[in-house]
């Protein structure tokens, strides 16, 4: 029912379709954590069975950490492979595709990555990590580049502005987290980008991708040597720096919000929600399985049950936390056509304000512990969602054994303390709702 | 320096495709049904797909995206399920489940704890011959697909070229129409046509069930024998070839949507590893996409995006396992300043090149390195080893083409893909389309507290 194909372009490697999901080590996977000699930390989980390695470098130096200079950490990681070391753009990107190996660094909210896949076999693995040292080390930033790569970065954020998804998404953190460091796009916005100046990116560079501020996640058939000694190779020659400040708490929104921007779309894409849960929230388990029974479980939530399986008024329909650092975004979203907004919004919000006053069912409860513990293999069944799992781990620092005992804290969970939690974290009286497409006035006209 | 490098590239990782490699096991139930199982056991999981060849390539006039309808009405209950069980039932049971359309299939899936495979043949079997197909529910779910349309197509404007676009540059082929379908299409299927679409192409042998997982070939096997032997098979048609006609000179097309970004798209009409005379054609044609766009070092990104900055993103794709004809296709957006005349001048000119010089022996083993790598890590999915050994299949291909591409590709010569490009990528079999953005008005209210 849900996905449909359409052709676009195929890539290098095969023209079949590209979908990733996969497999992998199981058994809860055997984390190994140490540091490296200038002290960051290390997560390895040796896996069998494929000549290959995921490794993963984790700086703190996403969005939030962009102070006023909206979109610095997004525009300063795309910077760090345009120029490294002794070799340009092209001669970094050849060096691994001359060996099969798969590169990139992106920044999200948190956290900035850096991702290297790559072949165990070691004439191909010692270029490919040399390469990724010398970007994560030696970034050139030459002005040229600098240039290129923001005008780029603003031919991106008017793209968004063509995407009436996008812009919700925009407006959403903006009602949300108001002057927090969430509140705003990762990408930045036009006039904050186009003031940037090289400085400013080599300063952002040298004050976060820094020994102290680094870890690092190394998955696949590699042995416990082999990896201490990636780890040491690959952030040699970063100076140790120190750790930035945490970030302020957030505060919860006043009063409840609405927004609707005018756009000619023929669906009206709507999001509710506020700031939700963190990663260390003692709350996280009764939210996250909470949530799965309103939202978040796919075809057979209650959302989807309402809006879409009983009304038809949306394709999808859905509700999530996002736990960051601080608290993320709880958000409900769903698209729909320009003059039934009022009716799915109604339905939304009622479908959410019953399950804030009820809690969930027994039976719901019994039926999302028995999808979610029955599914926990396919968490992680892939040495690519190991290593995303690690990171989040690592960079989160939540305990070591948090898969080993995932089971056993969705187990835990009630629907008192499922009902109990949802009631003190999500009022309705605080939500912020963002609307964008046709209104009903305009469609009359 | 490099020498040496290629060198061991090419020594050493033929011998890591051997370690990896994993065997296809199949069995061909009575009724037809094929069964395809690759055992990967580093995970106690098994993925399950059923494969129909059927997709909107297969449809006729009228009825576009009726696969893909059918597809949703798939959930929709049998004489043993009511509506939206099988999900709950799947989902009870730990599995992520979906489905998919394309121009040459449809395929459901389930993923799984591996001892739970049993529940997803039962249901699986059960919707291929016994769905109940109820006006209400098709009501509902046309208001579903129509929402999707609007999502996927009518609100995105790159999606929206695309659908424009197929539709010129097609006189006769059914690549011509969107999976999706026309929206007039979508608004008026019945009932009936969607029974005898279902009618006319669910069965077992229009079929192909593809395991991959912690499994024993021969246990699935006997699974398969329990669950889907009773099925009936059907007296399938073969379908009409609907061999698209020769083009006869270049087609140039403008769309215009609001848009902040214009964009161009060329596409030459090409054979498919399934269509060409000579395999290695394809094979060529597949090598050339990875010389333009195989990766970041390639000659789309050296030249236009970095090189010459005309371009703020440049693409190449060739759909090689396609049932029919297709595209090679070359897409651009413009760096502020330049147009999109600018771009097809210069994606010509990397044509031209690729016509005039032999690829150099660096480029050719660069992508050879990647194709070989990329194998590998593939098999990190059994979803998408799933997927490869489906879409072959489906496509009439044959599953032993997985097998083979990584040492076809190996073989692909400079020599080849300068004639590939000098026989098929020419102006009179260009299709080309312009993305004319048109302004968006927008405006903001806060409506403040309720």
């Amino acid at each position: 029912m849900r996905i449909c194909f359409f052709k676009r372009t195929a890539f290098l490697g095969l023209g079949f379709i590209l979908l990733a999901f996969g497999q992998l080590s199981y058994a809860a996977a055997k984390i190994e954590n140490w540091q490296t000699s200038q002290g960051s930390r290390v997560y390895y989980v040796h896996t069998e069975g494929l000549p290959m390695v995921d490794i993963q470098v984790v700086f703190n130096a996403g969005s939030a950490n962009d102070g006023q200079q909206f979109g610095l950490a997004a525009l300063t990681a795309g910077l760090l492979d345009a120029g490294a070391g002794k070799w340009n753009a092209d001669e970094l990107a050849q060096r691994f595709e001359s060996v099969g190996a798969q590169f990139g660094i992106s920044s999200s909210i948190d956290l900035a990555t850096l991702t290297l896949r790559t072949l165990t076999e070691k004439p191909l693995f010692d270029k490919a990590l040399e390469t990724a040292q010398v970007i994560l080390t030696q970034p050139t930033f030459k002005e040229a580049d600098f240039k290129r790569e923001k005008n780029r970065t603003l031919a991106g954020i008017k793209q968004q502005e063509e995407s009436p998804g996008a812009l919700a998404s925009i407006a959403f953190y903006k009602a949300l987290y108001v002057n927090h460091p969430y509140a705003h796009s990762e990408s930045g916005d036009a006039k904050t980008v186009s003031a940037f100046k090289v400085a400013d990116v080599k300063s952002f560079y040298k004050k976060y991708y820094v020994a102290a501020n680094a870890i690092v996640v190394i998955v696949g058939d590699v042995s416990k040597e082999q990896a201490e000694q990636t780890a040491e190779k690959l952030l040699s020659g970063l100076p140790l720096g120190k750790k930035p400040e945490s970030l302020p708490d957030v505060t919860m929104p006043l009063a409840d919000g609405q927004q609707h921007i005018e756009f000619p779309s023929s669906q009206t894409h709507v999001l509710v929600g506020l700031p939700g849960s963190y990663r260390k929230d003692p709350d996280y388990f009764n939210l996250y399985v909470g949530n799965h029974i309103l939202g978040g479980s796919g075809l057979v939530s209650k959302l989807f049950d309402e809006v879409r399986e009983k009304r038809g008024l949306a394709y999808s329909a859905s509700s999530s936390f996002m736990p960051l650092s601080k608290q993320g975004p709880f958000l409900i979203s769903l698209q729909t056509r320009n003059d039934q907004t009022t009716q799915a919004l109604q339905v939304l919000n009622q479908t959410l304000a019953d399950f804030i006053s009820k809690g969930p069912s027994d039976a719901e409860l019994i039926a999302a512990k028995k999808n979610i513990t029955g599914g926990f293999a396919l968490r992680f069944d892939t040495n690519k969602k190991l290593a995303n799992y690690v990171a989040m781990i690592g960079f989160y620092d939540m305990p070591l054994d948090y898969l080993d005992t995932f089971e056993q804290k969705v187990e835990a969970v009630t629907v008192a303390s499922i009902t109990e939690a949802f009631k003190r974290r999500v009022n309705p009286q605080l939500l912020q709702t963002i609307t964008v497409g046709k209104s009903a006035e305009k469609i009359v006209q | 320096m490099n020498n040496r490098l290629l060198c061991t590239v090419l020594m050493c990782l033929p011998v890591l495709t051997t370690q990896a490699e994993t065997k296809v096991f199949e069995h061909t139930l009575k009724n037809g049904l094929k069964v395809l199982v690759k055992e990967d056991h580093r995970s106690p999981i098994a993925i399950s797909q059923v494969w129909y060849k059927v997709g909107s390539s297969y449809e006729p006039g009228g009825i576009t995206g009726i696969s893909h309808m059918l597809e949703h009405m798939m959930f929709k209950g049998t004489d043993k399920h009511a509506a939206g069980e099988f999900s709950r039932i799947i989902a009870e049971n730990g599995g992520e489940e979906n489905a998919f359309t394309g121009q040459d299939y449809t395929a459901y899936f389930q993923t799984m704890e591996a001892s739970r495979l049993a529940v997803s043949f039962e249901l699986e079997a059960d919707r291929m011959r016994h769905l109940h197909l109820l006006a209400d529910e098709l009501k509902k779910e046309l208001q579903v697909v129509t929402e999707e349309r609007r999502m996927r197509t009518d609100d995105n404007p790159q999606a929206k070229m695309n659908e424009q676009f197929m539709a010129v540059v097609y006189s006769n082929s059914p690549y011509k129409h969107p999976v999706i379908g026309w929206p007039a299409d979508i608004a008026n299927y019945t009932v009936e046509d969607l029974q005898a679409w279902y009618q006319r192409w669910y069965a077992p042998n229009n079929a192909t069930l593809v395991v991959v997982g912690d499994v024993q070939s021969n246990a699935v096997f006997d699974l398969a024998e329990k669950y889907f032997a009773e099925l009936q098979p059907s007296d399938i048609k073969p379908l009409k070839p609907q061999t698209e006609i020769e083009q006869l000179g270049v087609r140039k097309m403008t769309v215009k949507v609001p848009a902040k970004l214009p964009s161009v798209v060329l596409g030459y009409k090409v054979p498919s590893l399934k269509t060409a005379t000579d395999e290695n054609e394809a094979y060529a044609l597949e090598v050339l996409a990875g010389v333009l766009d195989g990766g970041s070092g390639a000659r789309l990104s050296t030249h236009l995006v970095r090189g010459k900055q005309i371009a703020v993103s440049a693409g190449a794709g060739y759909g090689l396992t396609s049932r029919l004809s297709n595209l090679f296709e070359l897409e651009a957006t413009p760096a502020e300043g330049k147009t999109v005349a600018d771009l097809e001048v210069a994606l010509k000119g990397e044509i031209k090149k690729l016509q005039e010089e032999l690829v150099s022996n660096d480029e050719l083993q660069r992508i050879k390195a990647q194709v070989l790598a990329t194998d590998i890590y593939q098999k990190d999915s059994g979803f998408y080893q799933a997927m490869e050994i489906g879409t072959l299949e489906t496509a009439g291909l044959g599953w032993q083409k997985a097998e083979e591409y990584v040492s076809k590709v190996n073989q692909v010569t400079a020599e080849q893909v300068r004639e590939v490009a000098k026989k098929y990528l020419v102006d009179d079999h260009l299709s080309i389309a312009y993305l004319e953005p048109q302004a968006i008005n927008t405006t903001t209210e806060k409506k403040g507290a309720k």
